[in-house]
């Protein structure tokens, strides 16, 4: 215990995410309160003032997410984060940045919806976040962290991202992971020369021919071109950056599907039936998008009678990518709540007892 | 020989989008001869707007970004933040700034914003075919009101600059227009003066330009100049308003 406290700080989602960014090199943050992820807002003022970086808190969402426009296209990282109402304000933003091949992260920490729904941790955004959410043919990378130290990490990894790849990434957790304390181990600071490489960035035309940022192609066949090698660069994405974590595959009879706070009572439930000596196993997508076929057309392989149990705090959402990876090879049986209910371990359970039977 | 008269450097030697008599292609000449005077073309990015002046940063020649309808200010606040030493300015049309983006323009107005914002008041929405603006004259005809403004349907008139007038952090507001060789001088002068508060770090500039828009005010270019003179000054004043 006395070694744990040296080397881990106790924190909760909101602050271990505000202060991935910090470690990340966020140079600049822009957003608007809403429950459940007001600390990190809060934590980001204090700190950003503390790093002498920039803080706005906007007018609205919508001038948020258009402000990390504007300092991503000057050539900051910079990041904005919400709740699911907030996150649908900004789409129109998102669907520039990404229409700009602009890199910037967003948080959505998710709330029951539709309309203002309450603040329970809901995963009901799924749909919104890996589909696009704005109009037009784009995506989003989407991770979804389950604990707090994987919130923080994966921070780091949104800046990266969304620097490699110019494009909007999305870290998509709940009002519970926002609100929970963990034990954290800090990640060092990101020692990079901001801004330096980003040769498209604005900065003012000194010594080259003037850059301009945008998303518009008026003339006969522009846009589609550009359409075509924004095309090629999601598929280089979903080549490169599929990311899940999988335990107990080799024997299962009934794989356990579920991401971010699902699946950390999933694991729980999986771990005790292990123990009990069923023939149970684990599937945590981490990239929902790029979805992690990958790992899906493996189990299709290694165990081709399994059964499939998909677990969201939702209706039915990350289950349809599940249907599309396994191409109806192997049965996918769902459970679901939202809007205030988590599906529980007993019912986690017994639902898992419905599909061994099948 | 001495030379007096040139095409500005910071004004890209290309054709232009706009209608003939169109006020767009003024202003953007004025902002080009402001930036060259000052020595600012390398320093310069400029925020577009959805509207007629969409592609404007293709017309001048120094960095620049687009922005969604009416959300031109709060792009501009993020370059501005990130790059204070950049000289950051917006062109918006009145439905760009006055209507759609509202909300953008008085926060960051109110926060006084070290930027330099050029405002078109043509009275009508340019690019979508000649629609209602919320600057458009009572009893004035578009295609959303066929026959004429009606103020108890409508409202009046917006007058957004002597709003934001009143706002403590705003440091400079003037009406100008470009309907007559004078008044072309003045609203250069009135340009200059945004740019220079900003290189000062004086804070929020607005110049607001009372601009012809003859093909969607069904006018030749020479009675929209006269009309932008005998009836659209009457309801928007020139001058200093702050
Ligand atoms: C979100 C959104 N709504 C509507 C439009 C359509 N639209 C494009 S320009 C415009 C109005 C332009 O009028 P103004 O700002 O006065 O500029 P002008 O064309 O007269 O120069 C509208 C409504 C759009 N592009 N985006
Ligand atoms: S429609 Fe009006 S504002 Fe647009 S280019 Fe033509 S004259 Fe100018």
């Amino acid at each position: 215990m006395g070694r744990l406290a040296e080397s881990k700080t106790l924190m909760s989602g909101n602050e271990a995410i505000g202060e991935g960014a910090i470690r990340a090199g966020c140079d600049f943050y822009a957003g608007y309160p809403i429950t459940p992820q007001n600390e990190l807002t809060a934590y980001m003022a204090r700190r950003m003032a503390e790093q002498q970086r920039i803080f706005i808190q906007a007018e609205s969402e919508l001038s948020a997410i258009n402000m990390v426009l504007g300092a991503a296209a000057a050539g900051a990282r910079a990041m904005t984060s919400s709740s699911s109402p907030g996150i649908s304000l900004k789409q129109e933003g998102i669907s520039y940045l990404a229409g700009c091949q602009l890199p910037c992260v967003i948080v959505n920490i998710m709330r029951g919806g539709p309309g203002l729904g309450n603040i329970a941790p809901s995963q009901s955004d799924y749909f919104q976040a890996t589909r696009g959410g704005g109009h037009g043919d784009y995506r989003c990378i989407v991770l979804a962290p389950d604990s707090v130290q994987e919130a923080h990490d994966l921070m780091m990894l949104s800046f990266e991202l969304a620097d490699r790849y110019r494009n909007p990434v999305i870290l998509l957790g709940d009002g519970m992971l926002g609100q929970m304390m963990e034990p954290l181990k800090l990640a060092p600071f990101n020692s990079l020369k901001r801004g330096k490489s980003k040769q498209w960035a604005l900065t003012g035309c000194l010594g080259r021919q003037p850059n301009v940022i945008k998303s518009f192609y008026m003339q006969e066949g522009q846009l589609e071109e550009f359409n075509r090698a924004l095309q090629g660069k999601y598929k280089r994405i979903q080549m490169q950056q599929q990311r899940w974590e999988e335990l107990y595959i080799s024997d299962a009879r009934v794989i356990l599907v579920a991401y971010g706070t699902m699946a950390r009572i999933t694991r729980s439930v999986v771990r005790r039936l292990r123990q009990r000596g069923e023939r149970v196993g684990f599937l945590r997508p981490i990239s929902l998008w790029p979805f992690p076929q990958r790992a899906f057309r493996r189990i299709v392989e290694r165990r081709p009678r399994a059964n499939l149990l998909v677990i969201e705090m939702s209706y039915g959402q990350m289950v349809e990518d599940v249907r599309l990876a396994v191409e109806g090879r192997l049965r996918v049986e769902f459970l679901g709540r939202s809007g205030g209910g988590i599906p529980s371990q007993e019912e986690i359970t017994r639902a898992t007892a419905r599909c061994r039977r099948r | 020989m001495k030379r007096i008269f040139s095409h500005p450097k910071a004004l890209r030697k290309v054709a232009t989008h706009y209608c003939p008599g169109c006020g767009h292609g003024i202003v953007h000449r004025l902002i080009a001869e402001v930036v060259d005077e000052l020595r600012i073309r390398q320093r310069v990015i400029a925020v577009a707007p959805v509207g007629c002046a969409v592609v404007a940063y293709h017309y001048w020649d120094f960095d620049g970004c687009e922005a969604a309808h009416g959300r031109a200010l709060a792009v501009a606040t993020g370059i501005k933040r990130f790059r204070p030493e950049n000289i950051v300015f917006t062109y918006q049309g009145d439905g760009d700034l006055a209507a759609i983006g509202t909300a953008e323009t008085i926060h960051a107005a109110n926060r006084g914003e070290n930027l330099t914002v050029i405002f078109i008041n043509n009275a009508v929405y340019g690019m979508t075919g000649g629609q209602m603006a919320p600057t458009t004259l009572s009893g004035q005809k578009t295609s959303t009101t066929p026959s004429g403004r009606q103020v108890s349907l409508t409202g009046y008139p917006l007058k957004i600059s002597e709003l934001l007038a009143q706002l403590p952090a705003v440091r400079y507001v003037e009406r100008v227009s470009v309907h007559s060789p004078q008044e072309v001088m003045r609203a250069k002068k009135a340009i200059r003066q945004a740019f220079i508060n900003q290189i000062d770090n004086l804070g929020f500039s607005l110049v607001e330009v009372l601009s012809a828009c003859p093909t969607y005010w069904y006018m030749s270019a020479r009675q929209a100049m006269d009309w932008v003179r005998d009836v659209m000054s009457k309801e928007f004043p020139l001058g200093r308003i702050r």
